[in-house]
């Protein structure tokens, strides 16, 4: 059950971050006292763009 | 085999085994060379119950290890054998296997990656900010359709800063919370209204960031609606500013239907909308002038700092002038922010000067190279071009004091605006950045004989970690002339240009 | 039906068949009688199709000694000159329903247990578990232990198997696990359990004493024991998995120290092969990476139904034979079930949560997250003569699943 917008507004939610992509982004919320979860992200089927493709297709 | 390892490891050891004492190993360790250890009383008198360190090494390694003997077999000692350390979670689906209450995805990968990641993220019921940009329009709304079904938000693509109840997401700056919520379209737009609301001592109830494209006729403003719905909806919000470009026909009507029945007051400001454009929508002119409305709207005073007197600022441009090169007469812009540009550019329009640009407003010209000036210019140093595969100018200043060389050694430059932009992500010194290259590039201009006018903005608090006050007193010490918005920096420039015009010169 | 749901329940109709697999070991026996194609002058061997010409050192050695053990050679220089001529062929193992540990060699006259998969009727086969001649060892030392099998150890596990009406293995798999096996490298449990359930039988099947009591020593004091039955059984499970159309489940991962080789269900018996990758290891007292030969062996069968380095986070004892913190066990079997299929219902591990094991590599995950299986492994050396030096932790090369998957899109893809 996902949490809606008006509630995260509100700040009786706190946000629970993930980050996918640069660091810089969830340490800054890390750093201000937020819960982040990083995602060591790389890119689909190593990278490449044909393999990517194709998955989209497939999965 | 694994103690051995660790022994092996040392300097100065060649071999090492760790093994039980049996007849096998013993012969084992007698074919590799530990053959006359048969006179070491104790290995002689070693049974299949113990355990036998065998070691090679230059002497004082070998009596190292021996005297530490114990230590090799602790537990812990981290990894061995090329085996990573447990590695975080690889996707979006393993973080929420391993935190379910995860509410917020922030993503900022390569941007053909990005929608693909929103995807995952809006099937897991993530609301998602998106930083990255060259999102395509149809997955834009893709997405966006996708996350209106499922009563979540998409925050861009291309969207650098968000408030959510207090949380400050991406180049936010510190600013407090109080009864004024923003729905923005990209960053410095949200940036510079946050800031000033709290430097008038008010504060930000939260900040929906909806990318650039959302108004757009392709998009339709979904995101801006979902963040008007939020807003309208929370008890601590008592008015919406909404900062973005001008919307799509459609959308505009839509719009004007939408902010009709809202139970708050919305203050619109289109930045670079003309006028007749959004006439049904009543927009402000300025982030400057949405800020005093906001406020009047909260009930609060407006501060004294967004009060300028036009024609101080007409003395002021005339006093830099008078000490200026017959030659000098162009103004150019050198902005890390791009709503702030654009404001610049909507703000010298309407005064009826031209400037070309690499984001050009309608009405302006496009710079048939970016990375060159010509006429007067406002460049947006954080677009595309400039950017890929480089570090954002809010972070790095590497390109934008190179290009403030090139500008400031051309003789026919008269002012230069630069804008400063602090909070959380942003280089932790923004003015000391550029500040070197400021002085160093007067003091040559200065040589000969031209007065290179500077002038800037800072946009930021007190609270962020740059502090807005150190950084606006290094600027003044260095001569460079500080103006208490980016409106009012752009408002000066174009007294000056003004000016430049009158005597003779074309701007 | 599009794609993806013609996929998707491709992929739930091959987990329903590994999960549905209830391997019953039925016999043990020479393979020529029991192995479909098994014929004189062949010796089967671990991974995807090698010539003699690319095959590794420890495969050649193994290969020289089997030409010993059957006699067609008198000596090792003879058995190598017989090979390179081409005067015996050599096949995969995957091509006739068999598997092998390391270069999992087999002529005619090895004996092999016999798995029949009772869900489907289908039948596997895997010769026995040692540390010598598998490795490439092809000293009459080494020999002694394939010719033990043939005249002691089979004959009389033939008899004891026989005479139980034969031997369920799910459930001494089960109970292994719980125990802290994985079923590939750390089978202590299994094998115990194993010999605890035929010693009896052995004693009373009516064999000599000698050959009894020497069969009972055997099974009671190998720790490798059940690698031979529950590759036998994996095989049996993974056979029936073969040929689903539209199913991107892995059915065989094999090596043979040149190359790694996988095939996959909806792409027939087309192997996808890339160089066998380094294992990274321990090494055994004496030996060091640079004398390592790269991964071999059938074994990894046992990774295609989610056992070993699949459930390495339930089997912790492994770590001192291939290195790595508890930890990092966890975290790969964690990895593990985002590139599976699902779960096992049957087999639930302890340090898991008793979650069921991860069941079932689907290509289609291995490719977009860049997660290759992992597998635990014994090393061989690089050249022929030696036995085990060492055990790890090998990777897949990532080539083969992307190639499997290219295939997948043209065959399947409009």
């Amino acid at each position: 059950m996902s949490i809606k917008l008006e509630d995260l507004v509100r700040g009786d939610l706190a946000p629970v971050f993930v980050n996918v992509g640069v660091r810089d982004f969830g340490e800054s919320m890390r750093d201000a006292g937020y819960e982040v979860v990083f995602v060591d992200w790389s890119p689909p089927a190593g990278g490449d763009p044909r393999l990517a493709a194709l998955l989209d297709d497939l999965l | 085999m694994l103690v051995a390892q660790r022994t092996a490891s040392e300097p100065g050891i060649r071999d090492a085994s760790a093994v039980m004492a049996t007849d096998a190993n013993r012969k084992a360790l007698a074919a590799i060379g530990y053959g006359d250890a048969g006179r070491d009383q104790d290995f002689a008198a070693a049974g299949p119950n113990d355990l036998v360190l065998a070691i090679e090494g230059e002497a004082a390694a070998v009596d190292s290890v021996i005297a530490r003997a114990d230590s090799y077999f602790a537990r812990g000692s981290g990894p061995v054998a090329g085996v990573d350390a447990a590695p975080e979670p690889r996707s979006i689906a393993q973080a929420l296997a391993a935190r379910p209450d995860c509410n917020v995805a922030v993503i900022s990968v390569p941007g053909e990656h990005a929608a693909r990641e929103a995807r995952a993220a809006l099937s897991a019921g993530l609301h998602v900010f998106i930083f990255s940009s060259n999102v395509s329009v149809e997955d834009e709304r893709a997405l966006k359709t996708a996350a209106r079904e499922r009563g979540l938000v998409v925050m861009g693509p291309d969207c650098g800063t968000a408030y959510l109840g207090g949380a400050g997401i991406g180049f936010a700056n510190a600013v407090r919370r109080g009864p004024i919520g923003i729905v923005a379209a990209s960053g410095t737009g949200m940036q510079e209204f946050a800031s000033l609301v709290h430097r008038a001592g008010s504060g930000i109830s939260s900040g929906i960031g909806t990318g650039s494209r959302d108004l757009t006729d392709a998009i339709g403003g979904l995101s801006t609606m979902a963040g008007l719905d939020a807003l309208e909806a929370d008890p601590s919000t008592k008015v919406i500013a909404l900062v973005s470009k001008p919307a799509g026909i459609a959308t505009t009507v839509a719009l004007a239907k939408r902010l009709s029945r809202c139970a708050k007051p919305v203050i619109p400001c289109l930045l670079g909308a003309e006028s007749g454009d959004a006439d049904a929508l009543r927009p402000v002119f300025s982030i400057d002038e949405a800020v005093c409305a906001a406020l009047r709207a909260a009930g609060a005073n407006e501060p004294g700092f967004l009060q300028f007197d036009e024609h101080r600022m007409r003395e002021r441009a005339a006093s830099e002038i008078e000490r200026m090169h017959p030659r000098q007469r162009y103004v150019r812009g050198l902005f890390a922010g791009g709503t702030l540009c654009y404001q610049a550019q909507a703000i010298f329009r309407r005064s009826g000067l031209t400037v070309y640009s690499n984001s050009p407003l309608h009405g302006m010209r496009e710079l048939p190279d970016p990375r060159v000036s010509q006429n007067s210019a406002f460049v947006d140093l954080g677009a595309e071009t400039f950017v890929q595969g480089r570090p954002h100018p809010m972070i790095d200043a590497t390109e934008r004091r190179t290009r403030f060389g090139h500008e400031g050694s051309d003789p026919s430059v008269a002012v230069i605006l630069l804008d400063f932009i602090l909070g959380a992500i942003a280089s932790t010194d923004p003015v000391g950045d550029l500040l070197d290259r400021i002085r160093e590039i007067r003091d040559a201009a200065r040589a000969s004989g031209r007065h290179l006018c500077v002038a800037a903005s800072v946009c930021g608090t007190d609270d962020d970690r740059q502090s807005l006050q150190r950084q606006v007193r290094a600027l003044e010490d260095a001569g460079v002339l500080v103006f208490a918005s980016s409106a009012q920096a752009a408002i000066f420039c174009r007294e000056a240009a003004l000016l430049l015009a009158r005597r003779g010169q074309v701007a | 039906m599009t794609l993806k749901e013609r996929i998707g329940a491709a992929n739930q109709e091959a987990l329903r068949r590994i999960v549905a697999a209830n391997p019953v070991l039925v016999d043990v026996a020479p393979a020529a009688e029991v192995i479909p194609g098994m014929r004189e002058r062949l010796i089967l061997h671990s991974g995807p199709p090698v010539s003699w010409e690319r095959m590794c050192g420890a495969q050649r050695g193994a290969a020289i000694g089997m030409c010993l053990f059957e006699g067609w050679a008198k000596d090792a220089l003879e058995a190598e000159r017989m090979l390179a001529a081409g005067a015996v062929a050599l096949e995969p193992n995957h091509h006739h329903q068999t598997v092998g540990p390391m270069a999992g060699t087999i002529t005619s006259n090895m004996w092999v247990w016999v798995v029949e998969n009772k869900a489907f009727g289908n039948r596997a086969f895997c010769r026995q578990v040692e540390a010598l001649q598998q490795f490439g060892d092809y000293s009459q030392n080494a020999l002694s232990l394939l010719e033990k099998w043939r005249d002691v150890w089979g004959p009389a596990l033939r008899a004891a198997v026989r005479k139980m009406g034969g031997v369920p293995l799910k459930p001494l798999v089960a109970r292994a696990l719980q125990m802290g096996d994985e079923m590939h490298n750390r089978v202590v449990a299994s094998s115990s359990l194993f010999a605890n359930a035929v010693g009896p039988v052995l004693v009373d099947c009516g064999r000599p004493k000698e050959q009894v009591v020497d069969t009972l020593y055997y099974v009671g004091n190998h720790p490798f024991l059940f690698l031979g039955l529950s590759m036998a059984a994996a095989k049996s499970a993974m056979d029936p998995v073969r040929d689903i159309e539209a199913s991107t489940v892995v059915t065989a991962m094999a090596r043979n120290g040149t190359e790694f080789g996988i095939q996959v269900s909806g792409l027939g018996t087309e192997w996808f092969t890339a160089p066998s990758p380094r294992v990274e290891g321990l090494f055994l007292p004496g030996w060091k990476d640079e004398d390592a030969g790269r991964d071999m062996g059938d074994s990894a069968i046992t990774e295609c139904v989610g056992w070993g380095g699949f459930v390495i986070g339930g089997a912790p004892g492994i770590l001192t034979f291939t290195g790595g913190t508890a930890a990092q066990a966890l975290a790969f079997s964690r990895d593990m079930y985002a590139i599976s299929v699902g779960k096992s219902p049957d087999y639930l591990v302890p340090a898991l949560d008793f979650q069921g094991a991860p069941v079932g590599i689907d290509i289609r995950k291995v490719v977009q997250t860049n997660i290759v299986p992992v597998i635990d492994t014994a090393i061989a050396h690089k050249e022929p003569g030696h036995s085990i030096i060492g055990g790890g932790i090998v990777r897949p090369p990532v080539e083969c699943f992307a190639r499997a998957l290219a295939r997948f899109g043209e065959k399947y893809r409009e």
